[in-house]
C-alpha cells in the first residue's frame, strides 16, 4: 500500500475530490495546512507598512491506495492540483506498513 | 426657539455619537485578535466617562463665561446649575436649547479622546487609560474648546477659523497622541513582528460610520439648518471622496496596490481636514483640501518607523497631519474674503499653540501616571493580549477546545458528564 499526500491550493480541492471519485478512491482525508515552498509566500500592504505573509492557506490531501494505483493516482491528483501558477503545492506518495478499518478489524488491502 | 434648528442640532448630536462606537470599530479592526476588544473598550468607555464629567463641570469649564484672559469658562453651570429645558443659546430668531447645544458638543469631548486611543493600542492597561482621559478631558480638552469655541476664548477672539474642530479635536487628539505613544514606548516587535490588521471589513464598517456621523459632526456645527450646514455637509462629502482617491492614487504609485486600509484611511484622512475649513470654502477648494490631505496623510503614516515612535493606528499621520493640513490651508483657500496671509498667520497660530499646549500637557500626564500607578500592561499582558488581561474576554471563539465553566453550578446537561457512562452495547465489547 502506498499513501499519497497533497499539499494544495484550497480552491483546488473540488476538483481534486471529483477527479478521485472519477477514478474510484473511496475516501480520503483532507486538512488545513500552511506552508511554503520556493517561491515563498505573498507580500501585503498596510498602509505602507509591507509584510511577507511566508506561510499561506494549503490543503493537505491523504489517501489509501494499493502499490498498483499509486502512480496513476499521483497523476490524477497533479492534473487535477494544477493551475500553472507559483504555489500549486506537492504530491508525494510513501509505502505504508500497514492499515487497519476501525470498525471491522480489516487488514491490509480490505481495509481500504 | 428655532424650532428647525433645534431638530436639526439633536439629530445632528445623534449623529456625531454614531461615530465613536464607528471608531471603534475602525481601530478594532486594525489591531491583532488578542487587543480587539481592548480598542473597541477604549473608545466606548468616553461614552460614560466624558458624559458624566460633562454634566459634573465639563459644560460649564468650556462653555462657562470666561475667568480671564480666554483660558477657561467659570464654574456657573457646575452639575448644569442654572440650566432648565427652556433656556436658549445663541441670539433670537435662531436661538436653540441650551440643552441640544451641550448635547451636540458633549459628543465631541466623547470623541477626542477617544481618537487618542489609537496610538497607544495594545499595551495600556485600561484602568490607567480610563483615568487618563478623565484628567486629559479636564485639563486639555474642556479648556482648549473653550479656547477655540466659546465666544470670549482668546483663539476665538483672535479669529482663528476651525468650524467643527480642526484645532480642539484633531490637532489636540493627535499631539496627545504622539505625547502618549511617546511616554510608553513602542509596542513589543514594533517594527519586527507582523502586527497586520486583524479585520478590515471592520475597519471599512469603522469608517464608513464615521463618514456618515461626520456630516452632524461638520454640518451640525453651523448650529442652525442654513446654509452653511448646507455648504459644509457638501464639502465633507467631496473632500472626503477626493482624499480617498488622493490616499490610493499614493499607495498604487509607491506600494503598487490600491488597499482598502488606504481607501479607509483616506477617507478618514479627508474628513479631519474637512472639518475645520469646510464652511469656508467652496466645492473646489474641499477638493483640494482633500486631494493634499489623502497624499500627505499617507506619506505621513510612514513617518512612525523613520523616526521611530510606535503611533500604533496613526493619530499623528492622520489627525495631526490632517488636522493641521485643514487648519492652515483655509486660511489660503477662505472663499469669504478672509483668505491670506494674514488668516494664514492667525490659523498657524491656533494650530500650533494648541499642538504644542496638548502635547505638552499630555505628555506630563501621561509620565505622572506611568511612574505612579503605572500606564503600560506588565509585560506578559501584552504578549498575551490585553482582552484576556483587563477584559476577561477574547473577541472570536476559534477553538472547539477549551473554555469550559469555571462555575461551581454545573451547566444545564453537564451534571452527569463526568459520572462514568454505561456502554450501550456490551456486544461491541466482547
Amino acid at each position: 500500500m502506498k499513501l499519497i499526500t497533497a499539499v494544495v491550493k484550497p480552491h483546488r480541492l473540488d476538483e481534486i475530490k471529483e477527479a478521485l471519485q472519477a477514478f474510484g478512491v473511496q475516501g480520503l482525508t483532507v486538512t488545513e495546512a500552511s506552508g511554503y515552498g520556493r517561491q515563498r509566500g505573498h507580500t501585503e500592504v498596510y498602509r505602507g507598512a509591507e509584510y511577507t505573509v511566508d506561510l499561506v492557506p494549503k490543503v493537505r490531501i491523504e489517501v489509501l491506495v494499493e502499490d498498483e494505483d499509486a502512480d496513476d493516482l499521483v497523476d490524477v491528483v497533479v492534473k487535477a492540483a494544477r493551475t500553472g501558477k507559483i504555489g500549486d503545492g506537492k504530491v508525494w506518495s510513501v509505502p505504508v506498513e500497514t492499515a487497519v478499518r476501525v470498525r471491522t478489524g480489516e487488514r491490509g488491502p480490505d481495509a481500504l | 426657539m428655532n424650532g428647525a434648528n433645534t431638530a436639526f442640532v439633536l439629530i445632528s448630536a445623534a449623529l456625531v455619537m454614531l461615530m465613536t462606537p464607528g471608531l471603534a470599530f475602525f481601530y478594532g479592526g486594525m489591531v491583532r485578535v488578542k487587543s480587539a476588544l481592548n480598542m473597541l473598550m477604549m473608545s466606548f468607555i468616553s461614552l460614560g466617562v466624558v458624559s458624566l464629567l460633562w454634566v459634573l463641570f465639563g459644560y460649564s469649564l468650556t462653555f462657562g463665561d470666561d475667568v480671564g484672559g480666554g483660558l477657561l469658562g467659570n464654574l456657573d453651570h457646575i452639575g448644569f446649575k442654572g440650566i432648565e429645558p427652556t433656556s436658549l443659546w445663541g441670539e433670537k430668531p435662531d436661538a436653540i436649547p441650551v440643552l441640544a447645544f451641550a448635547l451636540f458638543q458633549l459628543m465631541f469631548a466623547v470623541i477626542t479622546p477617544a481618537l487618542i486611543s489609537g496610538a497607544v493600542a495594545d499595551r495600556v492597561k485600561f484602568g490607567a487609560w480610563t483615568l487618563f482621559i478623565t484628567v486629559w478631558s479636564t485639563v486639555v480638552y474642556f479648556p482648549v474648546a473653550h479656547w477655540v469655541w466659546q465666544a470670549d476664548g482668546w483663539l476665538f477672539k483672535k479669529e482663528v477659523i476651525d468650524f467643527a474642530g480642526g484645532t480642539a479635536v484633531h490637532i489636540n487628539a493627535g499631539a496627545a497622541g504622539l505625547a502618549v505613544a511617546l511616554v510608553l514606548g513602542k509596542r513589543i516587535g514594533f517594527k519586527k513582528d507582523p502586527m497586520r490588521p486583524h479585520n478590515l471589513p471592520l475597519v471599512m464598517l469603522g469608517s464608513g460610520l464615521l463618514w456618515f456621523g461626520w456630516f452632524g459632526f461638520n454640518a451640525g456645527s453651523a448650529l442652525a439648518a442654513n446654509g452653511t450646514a448646507a455648504n459644509m455637509a457638501f464639502n465633507t462629502q467631496i473632500a472626503t471622496g477626493v482624499a480617498m482617491l488622493g490616499w490610493l492614487a499614493y499607495e498604487r504609485i509607491r506600494h503598487g496596490a490600491f488597499t482598502t486600509l488606504g481607501a479607509a484611511s483616506g477617507a478618514v484622512a479627508g474628513l479631519v481636514a474637512i472639518t475645520p475649513s469646510g464652511a469656508a470654502v467652496n466645492a473646489w477648494g474641499a477638493i483640494v483640501i482633500g486631494l493634499v490631505a489623502g497624499v500627505v496623510c499617507s506619506w505621513a503614516v510612514s513617518l512612525k518607523y523613520k523616526l521611530g515612535y510606535d503611533d500604533s493606528l496613526d493619530v499623528v499621520g492622520v489627525h495631526l497631519v490632517g488636522g493641521l493640513i485643514g487648519t492652515l490651508l483655509v486660511g489660503v483657500l477662505a472663499t469669504d474674503g478672509v483668505g491670506g496671509v494674514t488668516q494664514l498667520g492667525k490659523q498657524a497660530l491656533g494650530a500650533f499653540t494648541v499642538l504644542l499646549y496638548s502635547f505638552a500637557v499630555s505628555w506630563i500626564l501621561a509620565k505622572i501616571i506611568h511612574v505612579t500607578i503605572g500606564f503600560r500592561a506588565d509585560e506578559d499582558d501584552e504578549l498575551g493580549g490585553v482582552d484576556q488581561a483587563f477584559h476577561a474576554e477574547t473577541a472570536y471563539d476559534f477553538s472547539a477546545v477549551g473554555g469550559s465553566p469555571r462555575s461551581t453550578v454545573p451547566a444545564a446537561g453537564q451534571a452527569g458528564a463526568s459520572a462514568p457512562q454505561k456502554p450501550h452495547n456490551k456486544k461491541v465489547d466482547a
